[in-house]
């Protein structure tokens, strides 16, 4: 048994959904995105950032409008 | 002004017996010898492509050096000072992709990095007095990262933006991506030499930024590959720091303050504040940006630089504000400072040269050294 071994790692199938305070929704790992008739959205990265404030211009993705927006979060 | 030099490329047959300082077609391109801006950097430039570095020192270390003390000496603000700033870009250039017709061996010659080390003083302290240093109370990673999103938001940023979004005629446009060229191009570089300084959370948030930044491990899609297909669809050569002679010395400043932050693992705080305060100040300005050049008529090609920004960054900046400086703060609190001053250094040097684009074209003129002079091909 090594040091290693003890550490505990995520799997590569594990997914995270991360809230930034007064931001977005991090998403990490391999959940699938799909819209409101059940499509894909396709995913362009390893690591989305989901918009909860309401405000973005390419949903469902954050594109930094809550900074200017006034939105605040809960979390 | 005369036109620009056009750079030789590697293009003819080269039989495998290329000359000592060329790179074959295809691998990392070198910036073109610049044109010097005053006694420092034409005897530097004289040096370096007198051939590889001679066994021994005496002829040109002393001379260098005191050039070098002379020109700072000289220098009444190191940022604003043309011969010093492109002294120091050459210099870590060879740090970068290199110089063309300048032997590789020059990289760690002490009597270089000697002078270097007589520039980057008066610039280091240019670079303080210019940011100032922002204070924090917070060591915590959520705490740390509030007062940095507080810290960039009183920035008054993007005006350059605004104007790009919604008055600036082709030209204009042109010149801004022109400039812009000499960073996007080697776009994440300097921020990653902070990863082998680097262990723990704050390692691996810094390797989930910039595998993005690098197109996730894709040909043709890292950021600098997106920037020069953006330069092509403008019509602009896509080459790497072709518009090193037309790029102003704010422009320079803002280039070698990467350079000079990133190289020095004491600074690597402050290296990775400025890549915090960079991302930080990205998605609103690359959503202006685009909207720009659509507005001006370019293609999605042209556009999807800045698209894949507002997307990319404002993932980036939630993970270089938390995971990255807020994780590294709390690891190490003695980098809180540096970590602030790096984020107040970027939003300095990168407005110091918007300011100066958005001057010149106020007063009517163009932002560059010398005006673009090619025609634009549509």
């Amino acid at each position: 048994m090594t040091a290693h071994d003890e550490v505990p790692r995520p799997h590569d199938d594990e997914v995270t959904l991360a809230a930034c305070p007064d931001g977005p929704l991090l998403l990490r790992g391999p959940a699938r995105i799909v819209d409101d008739r059940g499509r894909d959205v396709p995913r362009h990265r390893a690591t989305v950032a989901l918009c909860r404030c309401g405000g973005t211009a390419i949903p469902p993705w954050c594109d930094g409008t809550h900074k200017v927006n006034g939105y605040r979060s809960e979390t | 002004m005369s036109s620009l030099p056009v750079r030789e490329t590697g293009s003819g047959p080269t039989n495998g017996a290329l000359p000592r300082g060329s790179a074959p077609r295809g691998a990392a391109a070198r910036l073109p010898v610049p044109r010097p801006r005053g006694p420092l950097s034409a005897l530097l430039l004289t040096t370096l492509t007198a051939g590889p570095p001679p066994e021994s020192a005496d002829s040109w270390a002393s001379p260098l050096l005191w050039a070098a003390e002379e020109a700072a000496d000289a220098a009444d603000d190191p940022l604003r000072d043309d011969d010093t700033q492109l002294a120091l870009a050459v210099l870590y250039e060879l740090h970068h992709r290199g110089v063309e017709r300048v032997d590789d061996a020059w990289e760690w010659e002490p009597g270089l990095l000697s002078a270097r080390r007589v520039l980057e003083v008066p610039f280091e302290a240019a670079l303080r007095r210019r940011a100032g240093q922002p204070v924090a109370t917070e060591s915590d990673a959520a705490g740390f990262a509030r007062r940095l999103f507080e810290f960039v938001a009183d920035d008054d940023g993007p005006a350059l933006a605004r104007y790009l979004a919604r008055r600036a005629g082709r030209e204009q446009a042109r010149e801004w991506l022109a400039l812009r060229s000499l960073y996007q191009l080697r776009e994440a570089d300097p921020h990653s030499w902070a990863l082998p300084r680097l262990a723990g959370a704050p390692k691996s948030a810094l390797v989930e930024i910039q595998a993005d930044e690098y197109g996730g491990g894709r040909t043709g899609r890292t950021h600098a590959e997106l920037f020069a297909r953006t330069l092509r669809g403008a019509g602009l050569d896509d080459r790497y720091g072709r518009y090193v002679d037309v790029a102003p010395v704010p422009v320079l400043a803002a280039l070698n303050t990467m350079s000079f932050l990133g190289l020095h693992r004491r600074l690597r705080g402050a290296i990775i504040g400025h890549l915090a305060a960079y991302e930080m100040t990205s998605p609103i300005p690359s959503r202006l940006y685009g909207d720009g050049f659509r507005r001006l008529g370019y293609d999605t090609d042209t556009t999807l630089y800045f698209d894949e920004h507002v997307e990319a960054d404002a993932v980036h900046e939630q993970i270089a504000a938390r995971d990255l400086a807020g994780r590294l703060v709390e690891q190490e609190p003695g980098l809180r400072d540096d970590v602030l001053f790096g984020a107040a250094v970027c939003l300095a040097v990168e407005g110091d040269a918007a300011a100066h684009t958005l001057a010149c074209w106020n007063e009517g003129r163009s932002a560059l050294r010398a005006p673009l002079d090619d025609p634009e091909e549509t």
